[in-house]
Order: C-alpha cells, then structure tokens, then sequence
C-alpha cells in the first residue's frame, strides 16, 4: 500500500487548511469533508501532486440526508494506481445548489455526475453534458432522494423542486 | 427531443449540421440508431452514430432500458436480503456480485472467513471467471463472424454452471455466498471433479485460441481497431481487463488482496497495444491464470468450517436451534430481522470479470443499508466506447462494444 490514510490526511489539510473542514480514518478508510467551493482545486491537486497521484476516480456516489439542511453528501472515491492508495472526498450540497463538476480533473466523472443529477437531483455546475443517463427526459422525480416510496406512487412532482421543460406534459 | 440529441452530440465532440465547411468536411450524411434491440449490443443498449460515408464522426450511448432501481430497492431490505438483488447486476458473473456485497458488508463490520471459506469463495470467484470470459468470448466471436466459437464456449460454460448447480442449486442467479462466508461447503467430489475440469478446459481454451489468434479475418477485424491509450483509459474511468489491454497492470487482486488471493501464485496478463486484439489477449490469459488459482485452491484446500463463527451473522446450526431454546429464539430472529452492522461507512472494490466492481455502503446502524451504491465497471466501461469508435467503421462498433465486454444488467442496474 502507498500512503496511509493519515498521512494522506495530513498532506492534504497541509495545504488546504481552511478548505478540508473534517477529517476521519474509519476501517483504514481516509475521509475528507471538503468545502464544497474548493473541490476542483483538492481534487486537481489529489491528482497532480507527486506523492498523492489519483488518477483513477473509481466512483461518484450521492447520499441524502433529508433533515440536514444541506442535505446531501457527495462523494468521491478516488484511488491511485501508481501509489495504491485510496481517498474519500466527500461535499455537502443543499437541495437546488450546484456542486462543482470534477469532469475537467477526471473525465471518467461525466457519466458518474449524470448519473448522481438523475437519481438524486444534485446539479453539477459546468458540467459539459448534465442530462438524465438512466431515466427518461421528461421524468419529474429524483428516485433515490428519502422521501421517494420505494413502493407505490410518488407524491405530486411538486414537491421535487423539478422545473419543467416547457411542453412537456407531467407523467 | 432532436434538440436535446444535437446538443448531446456537440457535447460529445460530434459534429451539428452547422459545421459543415465548404469542402464537405464535417458533412453528416445519416444518423443511424443502432439499438436498443440490435444483437450485437448484447442486450438493451442504444447508440445514436452519426456517419460520414461509414465513418462516424459522433457517438451517443444511451442507457437505462434495464434500470431496475437496486440501490433504491436495497434501502429497503436487510443486507441477506441484497444479496439476491446482486444477482441481477451481471448476470453473467453473479456469483461476482454476491462476492462484492459480502466483501463489504464483511469489511463493514470487521469479520474476518474462515480460511475454508475463503478458498471456496476465491475458487468460486475464478470459476466464474472463467464462465463470463466464456460468454464473452462467445458473443464477441459471434458478433464478429465467428459462429463456432460461440458454442464451444457454451458447451464449456455449462460444465461450469454444473458445479454451480451443485454448489448453489441455481443456474444464473446463485445467492451463493454470504456474510461471513457461503451457503453451504462444497458438496462431497466436487473439487475432484473441477479439478478434472481444468484439465479439460485448458485443452479446449487452446482449441478455441487456435480457431481465432492466428485467424486472419480475426486479425483484421481486431488488430489496430478501437485504440485506447494508457493516459485515456486510466482517464476515462476504464479498468479490468479492457485497461490491461491498454498495458497498465491494474489488477486488485494483487494491488488489495481481499478473500485468498494474497496466498496465491499468478500473473496479471498485459498487453501494451490497447486495441480489441490486445483486450482480447488479456482475456485469454486471464483465463488460464484463473485456472491456476483455481487449481491452487484445490490443492491447498483447509479444512473446517466456512462461515465465520460470530452468532451476529451466522444462524446457529439445526441441530442446535431444534433442541435448545434460546438458539431457536436466535434463530427466529435471525430470519426475520436479519442482523445490524455497526454505524458508519465503507468502500469496498473487487475485481469483477469486469473490472472493478465497487460497493459504498453507508449504514446508520441498523439492518438495512441506509445507502448502497454499486459501482458498476460495465457502466464506467461503456463510457469509454465514444473514445474507442472514434473515426473507426460503423462495423468496428460492433468489435468494441464486445471488447469491453459489458453486461446491460450490471450497466443500468
């Protein structure tokens, strides 16, 4: 293994000291909570950085967390191939604020950021492409947000905050 | 819905109406949907090309058609119960599915199988292995021209989903493996009987070799054909076998040996040349890697149980839940509520036929999981196919869509 997640911890907040607000090491697990404005700038630097180098983001993930006011975490799992170490970022987002993309620091991220704006309703400012991936166009909820059943139907789209294209009809 | 698709495809780097020059660069003379019903995408898969002649000059995949919403419907269930839904990720590779939930679920709660277990799962995992490289190997013959293959592929595959059977009584859908190790120990002979196997495979893999590595119209329909550089393809999110192809020897059962893999002997085949030959190589070394994992499991095989020994995740025995009475309360409990993890969260990555097959599960304490996230490789995998087609014949989408081999289950979820 490269790094240990400490000390990747401690490399990181070295240099960002005020954009790294949290910090965790749970099952050998490195965990950073990121100002959600710094992201490109951790995330290039994750990247570039001599002894850091992930260059492979293996993942986007979204977790919602309805009764906090910035109710979603972003995460990224990045992971570096040279140095074999692995790295969580993670972001918080209200509902309608826009997170950074990250698809001008890994490309890989295009598909992953589409995917977390059409099941979880998180939008990635910058993003070349942001579009549904999985569900149709005109689809008016984000299906993996708390409060969408996962049985039966779904309140009034409403309440999704989901602005409509105009002509299209409600399903 | 057309404007939605001209924006797409300015986005992807394909070329609108508008840029045409004077010279006729950049004409776009059709646009052809390929999909989602084709063969040769190996499921529900469409790609929206836009051709020049028989050039494409713009790509857009769309996705979806399989989307069964499993990270939703996993909120819902107890961690046993995901186990079933992860079958129905690859289906091709499901035991491979089941082995990612259990890993993380293990990691999760810091359990550690029993070496008995852990050999069984490793030797299940590369026979599995072997059984999607097979129907890989099939289907991307077949899309190319070569029907033969396809069938000796099959005849092979099924001796496996025999030992399957035996192990799992299911065919396709296995829920084989479980926290803290797997259903049930390997019936009396049957390792006897894979080890007889991988002998027999091996004189077969040679055969089928033989039928396209020297084949000329294999070579010219693979060779120099869907190039992906190392940079690209660490870039673009690829990894197992289709970034092997392109030279880089990722591989994480070497880079973080999870169940036996640490006392194993083999090798990580790479090769440099990133074109469908070069993944196709991969592939066919893989296989005889697994063989020898596979063999090695076998040969070393401990003895004793194969679940770990913790009353938290393993119901206690019949005999024992039948005669004693707080065993048989915890054993009620057990069906019904399931067990608890502890709070908190963990990313876990396999190596998948696929490539990295990744789990992020997020558990507030309880029996259920508060989030689980499936990273899928086909799904990250397929995002690089814009990249490989680039510039190529429409023929040649066929040969990359099968050179990546991706499954539309595991893609769409």
């Amino acid at each position: 293994m490269g790094l240990d997640p400490d000390a990747l911890l401690d490399r990181l907040q070295a240099h960002f000291p005020e954009a790294i607000l949290q910090r965790a090491v749970a099952r050998g697990e490195a965990t950073a909570l990121v100002r959600t404005g710094d992201l490109v700038a951790v995330a290039t630097y994750c990247r570039d950085e001599g002894e850091l180098r992930f260059d492979h983001l293996s993942d986007i993930a979204a977790v919602d967390w309805p009764r906090r006011p910035e109710r979603f975490d972003v995460v990224y799992h990045l992971y570096s191939i040279p140095a074999n170490h692995r790295l969580r970022l993670k972001v918080h987002a209200a509902d309608g604020q826009p997170v950074p993309t990250v698809t001008a620091v890994w490309p890989a991220a295009n598909w992953l950021e589409r995917e977390v704006y059409d099941l979880m309703g998180v939008e990635f400012a910058g993003h070349p492409d942001l579009r549904r991936i999985m569900m149709w166009d005109d689809y008016p909820y984000f299906p993996l947000r708390k409060e969408f059943p996962t049985e039966g139907e779904p309140d009034e789209p409403a309440d999704y905050h989901v602005s409509f294209p105009p002509g299209t009809e409600r399903v | 819905m057309a404007t939605d698709l001209e924006q797409a495809r300015q986005s992807i780097g394909g070329l609108s109406v508008e840029s045409v020059t004077e010279t006729g660069e950049g004409r776009r003379d059709m646009v052809v949907n390929m999909g989602p019903q084709h063969p040769s995408t190996h499921g529900v898969l469409r790609v929206v090309l836009d051709l020049q002649g028989e050039n494409i000059v713009g790509t857009d995949v769309q996705i979806g058609y399989l989307h069964r919403g499993i990270e939703k419907l996993s909120e819902a269930r107890t961690y046993t119960q995901v186990i079933p839904l992860t079958d129905r990720t690859d289906y091709t590779a499901a035991m491979t599915g089941n082995q990612g939930l259990c890993v993380a679920v293990e990691r999760l709660m810091e359990l550690e199988v029993p070496p008995r277990g852990r050999y069984i799962r490793t030797m299940i995992a590369e026979l599995q292995r072997l059984a999607s490289h097979l129907i890989w190997l099939g289907t991307h013959a077949m899309d190319i021209g070569a029907a033969t293959v396809f069938l000796y592929c099959f005849r092979e595959r099924e001796r496996i989903l025999d030992f399957f059977e035996a192990f799992s009584g299911a065919r396709l859908t296995y829920s084989y493996y479980r926290v803290g190790g797997v259903a049930g120990d390997a019936p009396p002979g049957i390792l006897q009987q894979i080890y007889e196997f991988t002998n027999y495979f091996v004189d077969r893999l040679a055969e089928n070799e033989e039928l396209l590595t020297g084949n000329d119209i294999w070579l010219a329909r693979t060779q120099g054909v869907g190039i992906i550089s190392a940079e690209e393809a660490v870039a673009i999110g690829l990894t197992g076998p289709s970034l092997r192809g392109s030279g880089l020897a990722y591989d994480i059962r070497k880079a973080e040996p999870y169940e036996a893999y640490a006392d194993m002997d083999f090798e990580i085949p790479v090769f440099p040349d990133g074109d469908v030959f070069a993944r196709y190589r991969v592939r066919i070394e893989e296989m005889k890697q697994s063989v020898r994992i596979i063999r090695q499991c076998i040969e070393h095989m401990p003895d004793g149980p194969v679940n770990v020994q913790d009353s938290r995740v393993t119901p206690p025995k019949r005999e024992v839940a039948m005669t004693h009475m707080e065993s048989m309360i915890n054993h009620f409990m057990w069906n019904i509520h399931s067990f608890p993890t502890p709070k908190g969260e963990v990313y876990s990555a396999i190596e998948s036929p696929k490539g990295e097959l990744g789990y992020y599960i997020v558990s507030d304490g309880s029996n259920k999981p508060y989030r689980l996230r499936i990273r899928p490789p086909s799904f990250c995998n397929l995002q690089a196919l814009p990249l490989l087609v680039r510039g190529q014949m429409i023929a040649d989408v066929v040969a990359c869509i099968g050179s990546i081999d991706i499954v539309l289950g595991e893609v769409d979820r």
